[in-house]
């Protein structure tokens, strides 16, 4: 094994991914590992979306896979994937300073504040899926988004008491930014020059296949129904982190079923009501099952 | 006397919120100070991305002493008043004076020190300010109490001369210092007062003064595009945008790649803009000198048929950033150069894609988009348009040979600049005005065609990406597949005016789409009970309202409302419908329109319909004759809705809203051509001295008969639709008896001998009324005022002469007929008791 453990995040995809885990684990957070489930963005982790409900004081940080069947491109596209990933970092409640520690881990992947325009630039989020929003920008990196900040307000319908201050690194962005690169499939994966596209390309190719011609719709739709029941079950049973995993399913089944163009716009609506009923319901499960623990810890809390 | 600094640092405050905080911050500050006695002068307020600033200037070290005396209860009162008192008062007996025997409470309330007023005031500002959205943070946050404000408020600096001001808010306590860029200057800086406030900051890479910084960003980007022998598209809406994310703006140029222009200007100025908040540049003018802005884009929902710099954007961007580079902004501009060029490669694959297929067969797929839940899908919304766009043209209300613009209502806009021939006022729609070559039947053709493909473009990539360039895409697509220029103009104006002073179509293809869409829209949204309310107007009727209104007026086209919308109801009922069972609605629709509230006109019909025995269709979801009831209902709203529209479109124009009502009152009318033109005449009449008397004259008129409840000689037969909604409704039985007893009425010879002002007044009427009649008629409204005004002096006349109370019932009785008479005759130009004033 070598002996020398040196990062090089400005030549390597992964020693940037690795900086950030150091940098936020010296900062308090916990190093979480991705959530084992086919979903759209790193918000859906249980650590950020379960965990922002309550009084409780929670730090961790993560990579998560996103899954975004319409952007899929082929591997044709130099900026377009169907599958990429997040960096996710939640500290509840929001330290003072969120920006300043935030504005030092840039500096430490390679992006020197002094030589290029750092600006945080207005973008509400808003998730009605998840029945969450929260006021915040995004950073841009000389006119590139590279990370969405965001101070929670609500989540799946409730009061953000205390409110979390959740960031979104978009990694492949960041590292083609860092190392120089155009094509984010000729972004160098570990320094050794093994590239992103030795990587994911075939798998960019065969997913978007998948996705916009392949996958079986009426299978889908199926799989949908059933998420949507086996979420209604779990909710019935009290379980409402089961209940949880089975409306993030159906979320990512509805995202298929827009790749697939088989959803029409009035339909549309009719299925993300669903899907957000489906998490709310969760959210509000989670909450009520935690609430009288949390209001006997935390003197004066109410959900 | 002493300077005020305060200064609120917060993390990024946006852009679009900075304005306002200043307007509010001034504003609650002069509220607070002048509750506190204090009497403000002048205030300066800046703003970065970072801070709020306000410098109160000349403010008094102390306010004044107040001393407020209060009446209390006599000292004879029983105890319990005086108690009371004492509890109003929170004063003991002890502090009561006793003036001759009633007791009175004086409160001496001594100066306060102003640095004391503002200790307590500026909290309160802080916690009531009015942000369009605001946040919690922190661990402060356990609480849904904790303090708002729009993003993390992190510090305050408040000194009086050069004092502090000591408060604390939530934790923040206020001190002398802040902080200086985020980047450049990172420290802490001391501020001594408001006199050194501007310098230290600028000193720390801060120009606190957003105008300064609009300065800066303005001149330096025509600058940078003036090196590089470009000039710059002018963009005050970016320079405000970009003074609001910056605190030391630099701007840059940078360049992308040529092949990029062949994707439309407007797609690289609106990825440019919106998307990196970048001004673009053109090749310098043959002038040379700066090229205007493009308003339509800077300012309108809608890009503008902009097409005069066609291909003619230079492949260059001014960014603004943030700081002072070390290496002079290299490698700013390279990343930003490469966002851009990200983005429009986005573009350029869309304009190849959307390209590939044509419009008729992108329009196919608006089958699967569904236009609301109950009115079907886009594909059968544009079906629709297509069936009413070729009826306007048919019915000859669109491109009609008599149908040429009314130079003589004007409203702000007109064509701007368009392909080919400017259109003017004058010379209106040279391409396409119909000609014995060209006739009704082409236009009809086109006016439908250019309807079928109008929403095609909504199925595009491109417009899927940039929903802005609704329209402006499907003009291109239809260019660029060598569809007819009319049809390809129309679609891609077919959604103008979008609101107020935006352009309004005059080309008749044009026009008959653009009013077939929003005719469609405003009557398939009213069938579905979605109307606006307050200020919920989800579908954008309002706007569609006044659109309607804007493209009838400035094209001064002779529509009658009540068929035109009774057309395009027909089109959204179709086939459930029962043609003749509509026609008959038809029949009395101008005499509805004589009622402005739906329930009566939905009693008329009760009363109505039953007569005509029509057999019910036992497969309707309601009864037919309830349908018609409702639609007819709804027929009546709708004139109603765009009547309003035309008063707020009009309220610019300086037409007064009462005076559209005087006019639309007398039912009816529905050609809003003709409306405008009698109200503008109206209007113009009551401005002078003979229509202000003359109003003062029908009042008082109206007035008396009101008093007296005179209902002529032989009970005068209800006439307003008030009284009784059956009334209006001209009953061919009843018609001939109210016309044959008010013939009597005015023919009938007098059994006295009239005073000079009678008989004055009586001669000024048998010739002014057939005068007024036939003015109206022709519509030479300007004659029908005159022969009004014609009536003022006999009026003024007979009431100062003529005593209408006399003794004699049958003087009395003809003088109140002859005021009735004057009131009738007046009304027949206008229902003068709906004016104002």
């Amino acid at each position: 094994m070598r002996a020398a453990m040196s990062r090089d995040p400005s030549r390597s995809f992964q020693d940037m991914i690795l900086t950030l885990h150091d940098y936020w684990s010296a900062n308090g957070c916990l190093i979480l590992q991705p959530y084992d489930m086919r979903m759209g963005a790193g918000t859906f982790h249980t650590a950020t979306t379960l965990r922002a409900l309550g009084p409780e004081p929670w730090n961790a940080a993560f990579v998560q896979p996103c899954r975004r069947p319409t952007d899929g491109r082929y591997g044709e596209n130099p900026n377009r994937l169907q599958h990429y990933y997040q960096y996710q970092v939640i500290l509840k409640p929001s330290p003072p300073d969120l920006q300043d520690i935030y504005l030092k881990s840039l500096e430490l992947i390679g992006i020197d504040p002094r030589l290029h325009d750092i600006r945080f630039v207005e973008d509400d989020w808003e998730s009605p899926t998840l029945g969450a929003w929260g006021l915040g920008w995004e950073v841009w990196c000389d006119g590139m988004e590279v990370t969405q900040f965001t101070y929670f307000q609500q989540m799946g319908g409730f009061d953000c008491k205390p409110v979390s201050g959740e960031l979104t690194y978009g990694l492949e962005r960041l590292a083609m930014y860092i190392q120089g690169k155009d094509n984010v499939f000729e972004l160098d994966f570990n320094g050794q020059g093994v590239t992103y596209g030795d990587v994911f390309l075939e798998n960019e190719r065969q997913m978007s296949k998948w996705n916009f011609e392949v996958a079986d719709t009426d299978a889908l739709f199926d799989l949908f129904a059933k998420a949507e029941a086996e979420c209604r079950n779990c909710l019935a049973n009290d379980i409402p982190i089961a209940a949880y995993e089975q409306a993030v399913e159906a979320s990512h089944l509805f995202n298929l079923l827009q790749a697939r163009g088989v959803i029409s716009v009035q339909e549309r609506a009719s299925y993300m009501a669903r899907v957000r009923d489906l998490a709310r319901g969760s959210c509000e499960a989670y909450m009520a099952k935690e609430a009288d623990r949390w209001a006997a810890e935390y003197a004066g809390w109410t959900a | 006397m002493t300077d005020f600094l305060l200064e609120l640092r917060c993390e990024e405050i946006p852009a679009r919120m900075q304005a306002g905080a200043r307007a509010d911050l001034e504003k609650l500050f002069r509220q607070q100070l002048g509750e506190a006695g204090v009497a403000v002068g002048e205030v300066t307020v800046w703003s970065t991305p970072r801070r709020l600033a306000l410098i109160g200037r000349e403010l008094p070290e102390a306010t004044e002493a107040v001393r407020e005396e209060t009446k209390g209860p006599r000292t004879s009162a029983p105890p319990q008043a005086l108690e009371g008192f004492l509890r109003k008062t929170g004063l003991t007996q002890d502090r009561l004076e006793d003036r001759d025997g009633v007791w009175f409470a004086v409160v001496e309330k001594p100066g306060r020190a102003v640095r004391d007023v503002l200790a307590e005031a500026i909290p309160a500002i802080v916690r009531a300010f009015p942000w369009p959205k605001s946040m919690r943070w922190g661990a402060a946050s356990l609480s849904t109490g904790s303090l708002r404000w729009v993003r993390p408020l992190s510090g305050i600096v408040a000194i009086f001369g050069e004092e502090l001001v000591e408060f604390e808010i939530d934790g923040v306590a206020s001190g002398y210092t802040t902080l200086g860029h985020r980047f450049h200057c990172p420290g802490a800086i001391t501020i001594g007062s408001a006199a050194d406030y501007r310098e230290k900051l600028r000193a720390c890479h801060v120009i606190v003064d957003h105008e300064e910084r609009q300065d800066l960003i303005r001149e330096g980007a025509r600058k940078a595009a003036a090196e590089a022998g470009l000039a710059l598209v002018e963009d005050e809406g970016l320079v405000i945008e970009n003074a609001g994310l910056t605190e030391w703006p630099v701007p840059l140029l940078g360049r992308f790649d040529e092949a990029f222009l062949e994707v439309p200007p407007e797609v690289i100025q609106l990825t440019a803009r919106v998307n990196q908040k970048y001004f673009v540049c053109t090749p310098l003018p043959l002038g040379g000198g700066p090229v205007d802005g493009n308003p339509s884009l800077a300012d309108t929902p809608t890009p503008g048929p902009s097409r005069k710099r066609e291909g003619n954007l230079a492949n260059a961007f001014v960014c603004t950033a943030n700081i002072e580079a070390t290496d002079g902004g290299a490698a700013i501009v390279d990343g930003n150069r490469k966002v851009l060029a990200a983005r429009l490669s986005d573009a350029r694959f869309f304009w190849d894609q959307d390209r590939k297929t044509k419009l008729e067969d992108h329009a196919k797929k608006l089958e699967r988009i569904t236009f609301h839940e109950k009115l079907g899908t886009v594909a059968d919304k544009v079906e629709r348009v297509a069936k009413l766009a070729r009826w306007l043209v048919e019915e000859g209300i669109v491109g009609g040979a008599d149908a040429s613009p009314n130079a003589t209502v004007s409203l702000p806009g007109g064509e701007g600049p368009g392909e080919g021939p400017a259109p003017s006022q004058a010379t209106p729609n040279t391409l396409t005005q119909p000609s014995p070559s060209r006739g009704r039947a082409e236009l009809a053709d086109l006016a439908e065609r250019a309807a079928r493909l109008c929403k095609a473009d909504l199925v595009t990539e491109m417009v899927g990406e940039f929903p802005e360039l609704q329209g402006l895409m499907g003009g291109y697509y239809a260019r660029a597949e060598g569809l007819p220029a009319e049809v390809a103009d129309a679609i891609r104006d077919h959604y103008k005016p979008v609101g107020q002073g935006d352009i309004v179509p005059t080309a008749p293809v044009t026009v008959a789409v653009s009013l077939a869409d929003k005719l469609d829209t405003l009557v398939a949204f009213f069938l579905v009970q979605e109307r606006p309310t307050g200020s919920k107007d989800p579908f954008a009727l309002r706007r569609a309202g006044i659109a309607l209104a804007a493209l009838i007026l400035t094209n001064g086209l002779r529509v009658p409302l009540a068929p035109t919308v009774m057309q395009a109801m027909f089109g959204v009922l179709g086939p459930m419908y029962r043609g003749e069972v509509f026609s008959t609605v038809a029949e009395i629709t101008p005499t509805l329109q004589r009622i402005d509230d739906p329930a009566l006109a939905a009693a008329v019909f009760d009363k109505i319909l039953p007569k005509r025995s029509l057999p019910d269709d036992p497969n309707a979801p309601v009864p037919v004759i309830q349908r018609d009831r409702e639609n007819a209902a709804t027929l009546v709203e709708i004139i109603g809705f765009v009547l309003d529209r035309l008063k707020v479109q009009q309220r610019e124009a300086g037409v007064r809203h009462d005076l559209i009502d005087a006019v639309f009152a007398l039912g009816g009318e529905d050609d809003l051509v003709r409306l405008l033109a009698r109200v503008r005449a109206l209007q113009a009449f009551i401005g002078t001295e003979d229509g202000a008397n003359l109003h003062a004259g029908y009042k008082r008129a109206a007035n008396i008969l009101k008093k007296e409840e005179w209902k002529g000689v032989e009970g005068e037969i209800a006439r307003t639709g008030e009284e009784d909604p059956l009334a209006v409704v001209d009953d061919p039985d009843l018609a001939p008896v109210i016309a044959a007893k008010m013939e009597l009425k005015h023919r009938k010879e007098l059994s006295y001998t009239p005073e000079p002002a009678e008989s004055a007044l009586i001669a000024a009427l048998d010739s002014a009324e057939p005068e007024a009649a036939a003015a109206i008629e022709a519509e030479d409204f300007e004659r029908a005022m005159r022969a009004l005004a014609s009536l003022r002096a006999p009026i003024d006349r007979f009431f100062d002469e003529v005593t209408v109370n006399d003794e004699d019932p049958n003087k009395r009785a003809a003088r109140l007929d002859l005021l009735a008479r004057f009131r009738d005759a007046v009304r027949a130009v206008a229902d003068f008791s709906r004016i104002e004033g």
